[in-house]
C-alpha cells in the first residue's frame, strides 16, 4: 500500500548505524547475561547431577564423531606430510609432524568446531524449544530461576567436555598417524615415537593445545547458551538461533585461534 | 499440609492469617504499553479471596499481559498491582520468589518439563522449595495426581500425554505446594469436549476443596459461565464490563452480547479498518 | 537414561579425556625428560649463530643437557650472545669449546659442548671462553668455489660444476 522510501545514501547510513548499535546492544547484553550465568553457577556444582547430565549430552554423545574425526584427520596428516616430508629425505620426521599439527592446532580447533556444530546447536535448540514452549517462563513462575537450573549446567557442561574432547580428537589423530606411518608405510617406530618426542614439549605445545580448547569451550558453551535464551520463542526464531551458533561459535574459534597462536607460539623463531 | 518439624514448609499458613482482609489479588488503575504501543490502560479489577474470575476478551486484547503483571513479570507503567496486600512491582528478587512460591500457573499448553517425567515434573517445585523426604514426596505426588484423576500416568513422558492429559498433569504441577492463588492461561483452549468438561469441573472443585482463589484468562464463555463468580470483559485494552455470572448471561451490553452469542459483527468490528472498498478496487494498478 | 547408566558413562568418558591428556604429556611429550630443577646459566660468544633458535638444544656427546635460553647481539663486540641454561646435574671444564652444529644436513641448530680436561669447572654466570660459530652453508660452497677456481686450469668447469653438485647433495 505504501511507497517506499528511494534508498538514498542516507538510508543505508541509517541501516548501518543501528546495525552497529544493535550489534552493540547484543554484545552489552551477552556480557550481562555471562555475568549473571557466572553468578548463578556455584548452584551447577552444589547439584552435581545437573552439570554430570550435562556433560553427557555435550560431551559422551559426542565422542563417537570426535574419536572417528580424529582418527581420520591423523591419518590423512601422516599420508600427505610423508609425501612432502619424503622429498627433502626427513620423512622419520613424520611422526613430529603429525603430533604437533594435532596438539598444538588441529585437536583443539577442529575439536571445537565438531563441538560448535554438535552439541552447540543442540543446547541451543533445547533452550530455545524451552522458551518457545513457556517451560522457562513456567519456571520462573515457580520461583525458580532458569539461569541457575538450566542455564548454568549447560555453560559448565560445556566447558569441562571441550578440553577432553580436544584431548581425545588429538590422542585419536596421533594413532591414527601411527597406524598410517608405521603399519602402513612402513616408518620406523622408534623413530616415529622418538622423534616425536624429542619434539614435543609440554610446556608450549601440549598445554597451550589444551588451554586453547579450553578457551574455546568458554566461547562456545556462551555463545550456544545464549542464542538460545535470546531466541525468538518462534519455530523459526529457533532454527535461526541454531544457525547462528554454528556460525558464529565457528568464525570465534578461528579468530581465537589466530590471536592465540600469536601469543603462544611467538618466541618460536628468535 | 506437612507439619513436621524438622521440614520446611512453605509460609502460606502464616502470612495468610495476617492479611486474611486483603482480597487476594487488587488491580488499580494500572496501564502497560510495549515500547510504544499501549496495551492496558486504566485496568481497575478485585480479586476477592476464594473466588474464581474470569478475564475475557478477543485476542491479543491484553489478558495474558495481566496475568503477567500479577505474576511479577512485567512491571507496569502506572498504577498498582497488589497480591495477598503485597504491591508486586516493588518487591525485592527474594520477597517476589517468595510470593511466587504461593502461587501456581497453569499455562497455554502446560509447559510442562518435556526431559522429566509426570511424576518429576509434579515432583519439581517440591524438590526446589522443600527439603521434603523423598517417600513424602512421592505420596504428595500421587495425591495430586490422584485430584486430577491421572495417579496411573505418573510414569509417562510429557510427549504421550494427550493435549487435556498434559494441561491436567500441569494443574496439578500448579497445585503441588498448596498455593492460594492460581492462575490459568487459556485452560480450555484446544480442548476435546469432554477434556473442557473435566478441567472446569477441576478448576472450580481444586477452587472450593483448597480454599484458593483462581483468575482464569479465557475466551471461552460457554465454559467460563458454568464455573466463574465473577467476570471482567476487556476490549482493546480497557474494561468494558464486569459482572457476576448470572448479570452477565443477561446483560444488554452490545459488547457482552456480541461476546456471549459469537457474533461476527458488532462492537468489535468484523473487519480490519482498511480504505473504502469501492476505492481499493476501482483504483489503478502501479 | 536413568541417572546411575549416565553418571557411569560420564565417568567413562572423563576418565578417558584424562587418559589422553597423560598420553599427550607423557608418550608424546616429554614432560618425564624435563628436569624440574631450574639448572645454572652460562653464556657464550658466537661471531655467528646461525639458524640457532630460542630453546634449541645444547648437547654433549649428543645428549641433551640443557636450553639456549636467550640470544642478544653485544652493541660493543657485535657478537652474539648466547645464554644456555645447563641442568645442575652436569658440570663443564672451564676449557669447554661450544660450537654450534647441525643435525644432519636439513636438521636443527643446536650448541654442541666438548668438555677439556681443565680441573676448574664452569659456574652459574661463567662465560664459555672457546667458541666456534656456525657453519654458514653459502660461505662453505663459497669458499670451496674459490680454492676450486684457485687450483687453477687442471680441472674444466664441467667438473667444477659435477663437484658443486656433489656438495649440494
Amino acid at each position: 500500500m505504501s511507497v517506499e522510501v528511494a534508498h538514498g545514501p542516507a538510508y543505508w547510513l541509517r541501516r548501518l548505524g543501528s546495525a552497529v548499535t544493535g550489534g552493540l546492544a547484543k554484545l552489552g547484553y551477552a556480557a550481562r547475561f555471562l555475568v549473571a550465568v557466572l553468578w548463578h553457577s556455584p548452584q551447577a556444582f552444589r547439584r552435581m547431577h545437573l552439570t554430570l547430565r550435562e556433560i553427557y549430552f555435550a560431551g559422551v554423545l559426542s565422542l563417537v564423531i570426535i574419536l572417528m574425526s580424529g582418527m581420520f584427520v591423523g591419518m590423512v596428516l601422516s599420508l600427505q606430510g610423508y609425501e612432502t616430508l619424503k622429498r627433502y629425505g626427513s620423512d622419520e620426521q613424520l611422526g613430529i609432524l603429525v603430533a604437533l599439527a594435532l596438539v598444538r592446532e588441529l585437536g583443539p580447533v577442529i575439536a571445537g568446531l565438531l563441538f560448535a556444530s554438535r552439541a552447540g546447536s543442540a543446547i541451543t535448540a533445547e533452550i530455545g524449544l524451552m522458551k518457545t514452549t513457556e517451560q522457562l517462563a513456567a519456571m520462573e513462575m515457580m520461583a525458580v530461576d532458569p539461569l541457575a537450573r538450566v542455564i548454568a549446567p549447560r555453560f559448565w557442561g560445556g566447558i569441562i567436555s571441550m578440553p577432553l574432547l580436544a584431548a581425545l580428537f588429538s590422542a585419536f589423530g596421533i594413532f591414527g598417524g601411527y597406524l598410517v606411518g608405521v603399519r602402513l608405510i612402513g616408518i620406523d617406530e622408534g623413530a616415529f615415537w622418538g622423534q616425536m618426542k624429542a619434539g614435543v614439549d609440554v610446556w608450549p605445545d601440549v598445554t597451550n593445545g589444551i588451554i586453547k580448547s579450553i578457551v574455546f569451550g568458554i566461547a562456545v558453551s556462551l555463545i550456544a547458551v545464549f542464542e538460545g535464551y535470546d531466541s525468538k520463542p518462534t519455530a523459526e526464531g529457533v532454527s535461526t538461533a541454531t544457525t547462528r551458533t554454528v556460525v558464529i561459535s565457528s568464525l570465534a574459534i578461528l579468530a581465537l585461534d589466530f590471536v592465540m597462536t600469536a601469543f603462544m607460539f611467538r618466541g618460536a623463531a628468535v | 499440609m506437612p507439619a513436621q518439624a524438622n521440614v520446611r514448609v512453605p509460609a502460606a499458613t502464616v502470612a495468610d492469617r495476617s492479611d486474611a482482609d486483603a482480597p487476594a489479588v487488587e488491580l488499580k488503575d494500572v496501564s502497560f504499553a510495549y515500547d510504544v504501543r499501549p496495551v492496558l490502560e486504566g485496568i481497575t479489577m478485585t480479586i476477592p479471596r476464594g473466588q474464581i474470575v474470569a478475564i475475557m476478551g478477543g485476542s491479543g486484547c491484553g489478558k495474558t499481559t495481566i496475568l503477567r503483571l500479577i505474576g511479577g513479570a512485567l512491571k507496569p507503567k502506572s498504577g498498582s498491582v497488589r497480591v495477598a496486600g503485597q504491591s508486586v512491582p516493588d518487591l525485592e528478587p527474594d520477597a517476589l520468589y517468595a510470593l511466587r512460591r504461593r502461587c501456581g500457573m497453569l499455562f497455554q499448553f502446560g509447559a510442562l518439563f518435556t526431559d522429566m517425567s509426570v511424576f518429576e515434573n509434579i515432583a519439581f517445585p517440591m524438590r526446589e522449595h522443600t527439603d521434603l523426604p523423598d517417600e513424602l514426596i512421592r505420596d504428595l505426588v500421587l495425591m495430586k495426581l490422584h485430584a486430577v484423576g491421572l495417579r496411573g500416568a505418573a510414569q509417562l513422558m510429557p510427549s504421550e500425554l494427550s493435549g487435556g492429559m498434559a494441561r491436567r498433569v500441569a494443574l496439578a504441577r500448579a497445585i503441588a505446594l498448596d498455593p492460594m492463588l492460581i492462575m490459568y492461561d487459556e485452560p480450555f483452549a484446544g480442548l476435546d469436549p469432554i477434556s473442557l468438561g473435566v478441567i472446569g469441573q477441576l478448576i472450580r472443585k481444586l477452587n472450593d476443596a483448597l480454599g484458593i482463589t483462581s483468575v482464569v484468562v479465557t475466551h471461552d464463555v460457554y465454559e467460563s459461565l458454568k464455573i466463574v463468580d465473577f467476570l471482567y470483559f476487556v476490549s482493546e485494552g480497557r474494561i468494558v464490563a464486569s459482572g457476576t455470572a448470572d448479570e452477565v448471561r443477561q446483560s444488554m451490553l452490545p459488547f457482552v452480547r456480541q461476546f456471549v452469542d459469537g457474533e461476527p459483527d458488532g462492537p468489535v468490528p468484523f473487519h480490519y479498518p482498511a480504505a473504502s472498498y469501492r476505492e481499493e478496487l476501482l483504483a489503478r494498478v502501479g | 537414561m536413568n541417572r546411575s547408566a549416565m553418571d557411569l558413562w560420564v565417568g567413562v568418558f572423563v576418565a578417558m579425556g584424562i587418559a589422553a591428556i597423560i598420553f599427550l604429556a607423557l608418550k608424546v611429550g616429554n614432560l618425564l625428560t624435563l628436569n624440574t630443577t631450574p639448572g645454572y646459566v652460562l653464556e657464550a660468544n658466537f661471531d655467528n649463530i646461525g639458524g640457532l633458535k630460542l630453546r634449541a638444544p645444547v648437547k654433549a656427546a649428543g645428549v641433551v643437557v640443557g636450553r639456549v635460553e636467550s640470544v642478544r647481539l653485544d652493541p660493543k663486540t657485535y657478537e652474539a650472545v648466547a645464554t644456555l641454561r645447563i641442568d645442575r646435574e652436569y658440570q663443564f671444564t672451564r676449557d669447554t669449546i661450544a660450537s654450534i652444529n647441525t643435525s644432519g644436513v636439513l636438521g636443527e641448530v643446536y650448541v654442541g659442548l666438548d668438555a677439556g680436561g681443565d680441573p676448574v669447572m664452569l659456574k652459574n654466570g661463567d662465560r664459555i671462553v672457546k667458541t666456534q660459530s656456525a657453519m654458514v652453508l653459502e660461505k662453505l660452497i663459497g669458499q670451496f668455489l674459490f680454492d676450486k677456481a684457485a687450483e687453477g686450469g687442471k680441472a674444466g668447469p664441467g667438473e667444477k660444476a659435477k663437484e658443486a653438485e656433489g656438495i649440494k647433495k
